[in-house]
């Protein structure tokens, strides 16, 4: 049995926090910011680096993108992969790296995600042949993520009876958080219910105020053994519980689109982790859409299913609430860049655990349960991470 | 045939050679499903073999096109230009009685009415003129 100190643990965290104009910076620019700021905060340099894990999508890449980044960094990789799990993507980087350093593998793995707009002529014109939305799906009009997750939500208020108000109290919880981190996009404009309530219907049943902004942004964090994660300048955060699970691309092809990949990844994660959901400290749930904290909250055991409407508002969501959530401001209210916009629940996580937050610090916060969620439902990657007291 | 000048032209879909006698049948007003002689099952959409038993000798067998709406969304915003003429719609999974999930649209309704549960079948139309797409319409 290992030791609980002698898992790998994140060891250093940094950010370009979203924003809604990257002006003529490039993807491969955050990267390289990012990927700086993330060894500054390990207090490690290139050469103390062995593993390397990337986001698919960086603006123009080439298939070689791990030896091109490598390049760029001067990083020599025992272990490099491109991880594509969409949303899922950060918290799917943690326990591959913290399984490749476990396997003997590496000892100190680099995750990079960035977004940047791609503004080379056509860049966004190209489809995959076979992809099943554009045989299946694109001839109907879909508006993209926004009619998907509008799809699961109705299905919830079929089944569950879940509200309007219900869903808004997410946005409006969340936004109350991302009023107290100045780094929000949202941070000086606080809502109420019945503001996401009068703003426009997009895709019913939800409103414009329960769907993420994109943005563009960057996000790196250092995955490291745990000796080396205890010499870093700040507390250790250690991967304990991890689970995973891809359903579907198209989300006609989940037979029940209320009941999620994230019962198996959430019951693996606490399930390796010896843990229960009632151990949690922070909720760190990914939330491009009020339905998906829902339904996460349902399919990782914190309520029963259909109960997550009832559930979120009769509990506080805040920072300073019983069951703090998202206390960056989510991604509703912090801001999407992309797949770091997933990222920002593993960073937030490992802020709070460290006692780092400010002002929305969560008072004993040593337990956290990420997840990180892709597509369309499609891709779920659960974490249980630890504060390590040294 | 007159076409509403607000109403553009949907985007055809990308066939796939295993969906072709699909999109064939339809461009005959006819839905057909991929069937399992092996094992009896269904699937939707078509693949060169059997998710349940792998059998790759499959056929396609004509269905009446009745099903139920699983789960919708009234769209009314276009992110589409295509579909910058037809807002609001509504865009729906839809359950035909065979056990195979649709995506579509709900036409000739009032998006305002349209339930979940509500008994619905199909109905084609003309995308251009190689494509005919497979819609559905309230049944009473």
């Amino acid at each position: 049995v290992t030791s609980i100190t002698a898992r790998p643990a994140i060891a250093g965290i940094a950010e370009v926090p979203p924003m809604r104009d990257p002006g003529d910076a490039t993807a491969m620019d955050l990267v390289l910011e990012v990927a700086r700021d993330a060894m500054l905060d390990a207090g490690l340099t290139p050469k103390d680096l062995d593993g390397l894990l990337l986001a698919p999508n960086f603006a123009g890449a080439p298939v070689t993108v791990s030896s091109m980044v490598s390049d760029y960094l001067t990083v020599r990789p025992a272990y490099c992969d491109v991880v594509d799990l969409g949303g899922a993507t950060a918290a799917g980087m943690v326990w591959r790296a913290a399984t490749a350093i476990e396997a003997g593998a590496c000892s100190a793995v680099l995750c990079i995600l960035a977004e940047a707009p791609d503004r080379r002529p056509g860049a966004r014109s190209a489809s995959w042949e076979g992809l099943p939305g554009a045989q299946w799906d694109r001839s109907f009009g879909p508006m993209g993520a926004n009619s998907g997750y509008a799809l699961a939500a109705m299905r919830h208020t079929y089944e569950f009876g879940t509200t309007a108000q219900q869903r808004a109290k997410v946005a409006v919880d969340q936004r109350t958080n991302a009023c107290a981190n100045p780094a929000a996009q949202f941070y000086d404009r606080p809502i109420t219910i019945d503001d996401v309530l009068a703003s426009p219907l997009v895709c019913d049943p939800l409103h414009l105020l329960e769907i993420v902004m994109p943005c563009s942004g960057a996000t790196a964090f250092v995955v490291a053994r745990a000796d080396i994660a205890r010499d870093a300048p700040h507390p250790a955060v250690s991967v304990r519980g991890f689970g995973e699970q891809t359903t579907h691309s198209s989300l006609a092809s989940l037979p029940d689109v209320t009941r999620t990949g994230i019962i198996r990844s959430a019951g693996h994660a606490f399930e390796t982790a010896g843990l229960t959901p009632a151990d949690v400290d922070l909720l760190s749930l990914y939330d491009c859409y009020t339905i998906t904290v829902i339904i996460t909250l349902e399919d990782a055991g914190f309520c029963a299913k259909g109960d997550g409407g009832p559930f979120v508002a009769d509990h506080d969501l805040t920072y300073k609430g019983d069951l703090p959530c998202n206390t960056h401001g989510g991604q509703l209210s912090y801001g999407q860049a992309g797949l770091a916009g997933g990222a920002s629940h593993v960073t937030e996580a490992v802020v709070q655990l460290r006692g780092a937050a400010g002002d929305r610090q969560v008072a004993d916060c040593g337990l956290a349960f990420v997840n990180g969620n892709g597509g369309i439902l499609s891709e779920q990657c659960s974490l249980v991470l630890e504060r390590i007291d040294t | 045939v007159s076409v509403d000048d607000a109403v553009t032209s949907r985007p055809a879909p990308e066939v796939t050679k295993h969906a072709a006698p699909f999109w064939a049948a339809a461009r005959e007003r006819r839905l057909v499903i991929q069937h399992c002689p092996k094992c009896g099952q269904y699937q939707h959409y078509p693949r060169p073999w059997c998710t349940n038993c792998l059998n790759d000798n499959l056929e396609f067998v004509e269905s009446p096109g009745f099903g139920s709406i699983y789960t919708f969304t009234v769209i009314r915003r276009a992110a589409n230009p295509a579909f910058a003429g037809r807002v609001p719609y509504v865009l729906a999974f839809v359950d035909l009685d065979e056990g195979v999930r649709f995506v579509s649209n709900i036409v000739d309704c009032d998006p305002d009415a349209i339930a979940i549960g509500q008994r619905v079948q199909a109905r084609f139309e003309d995308v251009d003129d190689e494509h005919t797409v497979v819609l559905f319409a309230p049944v009473a």
